[in-house]
């Protein structure tokens, strides 16, 4: 019966498409799926972990003997591993949405008040949530180099012992939550991400994509250039810059930028080849609806926000005060990709934003 | 020809499958209402939010706190009450206007299937659908009877008819039937189904699928209304429903559809139904078989005739108004509502509202998830009446922090059907400068194809 219905309708249909009916074969999501794990995410995690730990073997070397050349070596392994954590930023699906990683580890501007009564009081607990702002790299950052020169900071941190010891507690917390979540990938997750290739909403391609477009569009696109050029007030925040005394906003934007269109295309972490990605899916959904290409309007607005931030000044702080119409003039360029991505590629792949699990028509 | 009506409104025909409808319709809706509880979306649609879009007309109609548990509770009781022909007037009122204010708070959740309700509810008011098998009919004899006037079936007869018909003129446009679209993106996303993943991503299927579903929501009042059709329509009804449930997240309605086709059987169908039910419950059928015919007194039956042809009459034309409208029907959505326009567009949309102050020039962007919903800022993006809404509420909300001289802009894309992403609002208006109204909205910027048909 329900074959009969297929097809004395089909007959009508093909009649009036002028002869359709290419074959295609159904695009292989548990491929993508394992990419996206195996090449990029896994990996990522894994030379993120490296850094973290080198991160605190040297936060605890400087503390046993907090010299100047200890401490050049410490900031400089904070900005390493600052720069390398924008590689795993967008990740935020299983242990670490659990573990709410991100706002653990990046929550800026930090909270330097907090942080400081906390030192005098000597304790503390930075396993709360309402402590996201007292820790993570902010955190860090502040007490890194929101105390000037390396004399200067040194004669700080060392006028009470609490300072190094927060540092420690700080960098250790970076690297214990970020161990956790790589043993997550690298035990169980993995395969429950992979196999996961069910085309509900809980499914992993419907639920990552909504973390991805969401990172894109609050992370980087209002984080990282919105609330400092204050897209949302009117009134620009300089405050609001990420590594706001380390002066590295604007390697970090790029390196979060780099790391999503990588992961767009797929492109491996080790080795610079690209495998089954979201560009691979566009295509094979190109094909299958023949309308215009996607992936070529991505491609050209991704150019075109590469473009635009070679005018950027290497520190988006130093941006903001001087000329903030370019960082709007970022802020727009992004604008531009979140539309083709949360509109377009979200409706060509047929995800529904964000859980919305009510009833359709 | 007016002889043969006054003819026709003197026929009759058994209670029976009015009071099967009653019952099905009434246990139906309770486990809607249950299911909605137990979903958490009394919470996450009516409480959570922190603003709600109105209909026109409805400002008035707001979710009550937590008192809108209650109104639920007091949907679900009297869903009960109809089904069990308690009280029967006053219940299915109550469930009118229930499930209409819940449909009423928040147009966010507007869905064909809850218009239907309301609209068959309301209808129901009319209909003596508890003088056989109900408790008040069991409870008082003298209103007790086994057949009633032939119209008060026929009615949700034509009721269900136009649903269908109007579902499939609908489709009867280049977008369903020669680019197979939306079930061309949506069909093929459907990719895990077990057997039918790998169909799904066939074109021919998404063809077939879109011109068997125009011919069958066509089609299928006649092949139900005809008797040596009837069968194997009902099939096909179970079979279509059964396929939209599987394919699409689309709730209790295929089952609620299902089972209000069995009212264009004969009775005989119906009495069995019945028989089967009162053995299970000790219920004493028989008593009710007591040959008495329902006769609407005079002015009811005026009263009920006149209301019902009215309904009618709205019914039919009501949605046909999109032609007093300029410009593509999908695109501004003018006269889409209330007109059963299923499942027949994929739409998705991007506002980015910007607060101006008129006088110094500055300006800033609004994070919408300040405000909205995850569902509501979706639902929000691509139709007018709610950007309209939303830049009003955005004005107060700024205006009580501050802010003067507030003017409100929209950077909005929406893209309709696979087509790309395409300006949608003006993004030179001044949304403030409009008030929502019926009339034709001159800020929504022309779709740049063209959708021929109905």
């Amino acid at each position: 019966m329900l074959v009969a219905l297929f097809f004395t309708a089909c007959s009508t249909g093909d009649d009036n498409n002028g002869g359709g009916g290419n074959e295609t074969d159904n695009f292989d999501r548990g491929a993508m799926l394992a990419n996206w794990a195996d090449n990029i995410i896994v990996p990522s995690f894994e030379n993120f972990n490296a850094e973290t730990e080198k991160l605190e073997t040297i936060a605890k070397a400087f503390a046993e003997s907090p010299g100047t050349t200890e401490l050049e070596v410490l900031r400089t392994q904070y900005k390493v591993a600052y720069q390398e954590f924008q590689t795993v930023s967008m990740f935020q699906i299983g242990e670490a949405e659990q573990l709410n990683y991100r706002s653990f580890l990046n929550t800026y501007p930090a909270n330097e008040e907090n942080i400081e009564s906390k030192i005098s009081s000597g304790s503390y607990n930075l396993e709360l949530p309402s402590s996201f702002a007292e820790q993570g790299f902010p955190a860090l950052d502040y007490l890194l180099y929101g105390f000037g020169s390396a004399e200067e900071t040194l004669e700080v941190l060392t006028s009470n012992e609490n300072y190094i010891d927060y540092i420690v507690a700080v960098s250790e917390r970076i690297n214990s939550l970020t161990t956790q979540v790589t043993a997550s990938w690298n035990g169980g997750y993995r395969d429950t991400f992979v196999n996961n290739t069910s085309s509900s909403s809980t499914g992993s391609v419907d639920r990552f994509t909504n973390d991805y477009v969401m990172y894109f569009e609050k992370i980087l696109r209002s984080g990282k250039i919105g609330y400092p050029a204050g897209a949302f007030t009117g009134t620009p925040s300089p405050k609001n810059v990420e590594a706001l005394y380390a002066g590295i906003s604007k390697n970090l934007y790029l390196q979060a930028f780099d790391s999503f269109e990588d992961f767009y295309y797929g492109t491996h972490i080790n080795g610079n080849t690209n495998g089954s990605s979201y560009f691979q899916y566009l295509k094979y959904i190109d094909d299958v609806t023949d309308s215009e290409s996607l992936t070529g309007l991505i491609a050209d607005q991704f150019a075109a926000i590469r473009t635009q931030s070679a005018e950027l000044d290497s520190n988006l702080k130093s941006q903001v005060e001087t000329d903030n119409t370019k960082m709007l003039g970022a802020f727009d360029e992004l604008q531009k990709a979140t539309v083709l991505l949360k509109v377009d590629m979200m409706q060509a792949l047929s995800i529904s934003v964000d859980y919305v699990d009510s009833d359709g028509d | 020809m007016r002889f043969s009506l006054s003819k026709y409104l003197k026929k009759n025909t058994e209670a029976a499958p009015l009071a099967v409808f009653r019952l099905f319709f009434g246990i139906m809706m309770f486990a809607s209402i249950v299911r909605f509880w137990l979903n958490g979306w009394i919470e996450k649609l009516y409480i959570a939010p922190k603003f709600f879009f109105s209909y026109y007309g409805f400002e008035w109609v707001k979710p009550l706190g937590d008192f809108t548990y209650l109104l639920f509770i007091v949907c679900g009781i009297s869903a009960l009450m109809v089904a069990a022909g308690y009280k029967y007037r006053f219940a299915i009122v109550m469930f009118f206007l229930s499930f209409t204010y819940i449909e009423l708070m928040d147009k966010t959740t507007y869905l064909n299937h809850y218009y239907f309700i309301s609209i068959l509810s309301f209808l129901m008011i009319f209909l003596p659908a508890n003088v056989y098998f109900s408790v008040d009919a069991f409870r008082n004899p003298a209103r007790s009877f086994q057949k009633i006037p032939r119209w008060c079936i026929d009615a949700i007869k034509l009721l269900l008819g136009i649903v269908y018909f109007y579902a499939g003129l609908a489709k009867i446009n280049s977008d369903w039937l020669f680019r197979a679209m939306p079930l061309k993106i949506w069909l093929p996303s459907k990719y895990d189904l077990p057997f039918l993943g790998d169909l799904m991503q066939q074109e021919w299927v998404h063809y077939a699928f879109s011109w068997s579903g125009m011919l069958y929501d066509l089609f299928i009042p006649f092949l139900l209304l005809w008797k040596r059709t009837r069968f194997l329509a009902f099939i096909m009804v179970i079979v279509f429903h059964v396929l939209t449930r599987v394919l699409f997240p689309i709730g209790m309605f295929p089952y609620i559809m299902i089972v209000s086709a069995l009212i264009f059987f004969n009775p005989g169908l119906h009495h069995r139904i019945l028989e089967r039910i009162s053995s299970w419950f000790k219920i004493p059928k028989a008593g009710f078989d007591n040959s008495r015919l329902f006769q609407f007194s005079g002015f009811y039956k005026k009263l009920s005739l006149s209301v019902v042809s009215v309904f009618f009459i709205i019914q039919i034309l009501f949605p046909w108004r999109y032609l007093l409208y300029p410009g593509e029907l999908f695109w501004t959505e003018e006269g889409f509502r209330f007109s059963w326009r299923v499942m027949l567009i994929e739409k998705a949309g991007y506002a980015q509202f910007k607060v101006v102050d008129g006088k110094t020039g500055k300006r800033f962007y609004v994070d919408n998830s300040d405000f909205l919903t995850p569902f509501q800022e979706k639902q929000m993006s691509f139709q007018p009446d709610f950007i309209l809404e939303y830049a009003q509420f955005l004005a107060d909300h700024f205006e009580k922090d501050g802010h003067k001289n507030i003017e409100i802009y929209v950077d909005s894309y929406v893209a309709l059907n696979g087509r790309k992403s395409a300006p949608y609002i003006d993004p030179e208006v001044n949304l403030l400068n409009f008030a929502d109204s019926f009339e034709h909205k001159t800020f929504i910027l022309p779709f740049d194809d063209e959708i021929k048909g109905l």
